[in-house]
């Protein structure tokens, strides 16, 4: 009897095995014809090579994976930039990229943003582009030009009208934030604007420009750039800086395809699930952009250590490294001395249960079959 | 403004929040106490939006590269 695809599928169900595992059981038993006999054969086989193939109890799968993704670092370039897109926005990449991933830095060294449009935003070129207009923050240097008169000892900014107009924003608007930042009055005569420092210095005088300069008048603070680049037939922004909370509230913008390598802020804005995915994709894609291919798994691991508490935390003294329960584990990774002084003036106690204490001490590791002990029952 | 929930972005993985009768099935089922789970904070924004409480357990539904979806457990902590 030749059994339905439907059958397979029901006899798939109740198994002990990963969804990926039956689906591709499925997928290869598409169109053949197979008995309930056989189907059981291939399911028994499928089953122990599945259970063969699964990491046994007690092994070292941490050092594994620092060894699987330690081996491939040694081949990464030192000092790679990349300019992505239009040869204008600069990532780190390469061995920089990595060391930033596994030390949670709060802040990457080239925060960017890969920003997603809504269907209707995403096909139309000129509404993409108003989009980044909106995003960009703009300071007074891309709406005009700022100088100083020092015989009135006053500063006059003369606005570019077309550049108002690029960005949509009026010189009222900017006259208004400005007194708003700044406190002083501005005396606005069409697209010039005048204003006075509180008391007549030159210092006074440099310093409100100054100050002027550094002010965003429209857009969002820090976004410094936006490029429009068409991936497929969608346009997609890509930003120098990262501010996802912001972008998020942007008309035009998809909130739930928004995507940026500061994982601290994918963990505050997203949570520690989505910082955890945001840790296995950047560590993938940097590795492959290298040409170098690590298993997944081993950076699953990573990413799973680093995420366990429920923030994020880094691989290294201050994070992962720096918990771990024995005072000979942690002397013998960084700051020795003052892990041993620390642990001498408490009164700690190693209970020399882990691997890198029992090395030290010269004992058996409890891993693999070092783990395994004997345990007599009495009757 | 656009209307957002977090559960809706690309990156989230499915947050379910356990019955204390369903937590302690997973606790029998693993042979452990509530505190040895992996941890999230009651302020973390997906547990927000679940209105997790303190000591909840939540079951996250991972999309897996490997088994092509994972089951995780949290425990919700202050």
């Amino acid at each position: 009897m030749i059994l339905t695809e439907k059958d397979i599928t029901e006899r798939l169900v109740g198994l002990d095995l990963p969804p990926s595992i039956k689906e591709a059981i499925q997928n290869g038993l598409k169109g053949v014809p197979v008995s309930s006999e056989q189907l059981a054969d291939i399911i028994s086989q499928v089953a122990s090579d599945y259970e063969h193939s699964k990491v046994e109890p007690c092994e070292a799968v941490g050092v594994v994976a620092a060894q699987s993704i330690g081996e491939p670092g040694t081949q990464m370039t030192m000092r790679t930039f990349h300019y992505a897109g239009v040869a204008e926005i600069n990532v780190t990449l390469g061995l920089p990229r990595l060391i930033e991933i596994v030390d949670a830095r709060k802040i990457p060294s080239t925060p960017t943003m890969t920003i997603k449009l809504n269907q209707d935003y995403a096909h139309d070129r000129d509404l993409a582009r108003e989009v980044a207009w909106a995003i960009e923050s703009s300071s007074i240097l891309h709406l005009g030009s700022i100088a100083t008169d020092l015989a009135e000892m006053n500063v006059i900014i003369e606005l570019n009208p077309s550049a108002l107009e690029q960005r949509k924003i009026t010189a009222e608007e900017v006259a208004s934030r400005l007194k708003e930042e700044t406190g002083l009055n501005v005396d606005q005569k069409e697209n010039l604007l005048v204003m006075v420092p509180k008391e007549p210095s030159y210092r006074e005088l440099l310093q409100l420009v100054e100050k002027i300069k550094r002010l965003s008048l429209k857009g969002v603070e820090g976004i410094k750039r936006v490029v429009i680049r068409k991936e497929g037939d969608e346009y997609i922004l890509y930003t120098e800086g990262s501010s996802i909370k912001k972008v998020m509230q942007f008309e035009g913008v998809d909130p739930t395809r928004i995507k940026t390598n500061n994982i601290s802020e994918i963990g505050e804005v997203l949570g520690i699930e989505a910082a955890r995915n945001a840790i296995i994709n950047e560590a993938t894609d940097t590795l492959r952009e290298q040409g170098l291919s690590v298993d997944v798994r081993h950076i699953m691991l990573v990413a799973d250590i680093m995420t366990v508490d429920g923030e994020l935390k880094q691989i290294g003294r201050h994070g992962v490294s720096g918990e771990k329960a024995s005072v000979l584990a942690r002397a013998a990774f960084e700051v020795t001395v003052n892990h041993i002084l620390d642990a001498a003036i408490r009164g700690d106690v190693d209970d020399l249960k882990g691997v890198t204490e029992n090395v030290i001490v010269g004992q058996p590791i409890q891993l693999g079959t070092g783990d395994v002990t004997l345990v007599a029952i009495k009757r | 403004m656009t209307k957002f929930a977090v559960k809706d972005h690309e990156m989230v993985p499915e947050h379910v929040l356990l019955t204390p009768e369903e937590s302690a099935e997973v606790l029998k089922g693993f042979n452990i106490v509530a505190p040895q789970l992996p941890k999230i904070h009651v302020n973390d924004p997906a547990a927000k939006e679940i209105e997790a409480k303190v000591g909840d357990v939540i079951k996250v539904i991972r999309k897996s590269a490997t088994a092509k979806h994972s089951i995780f457990y949290r425990l919700v902590i202050d």
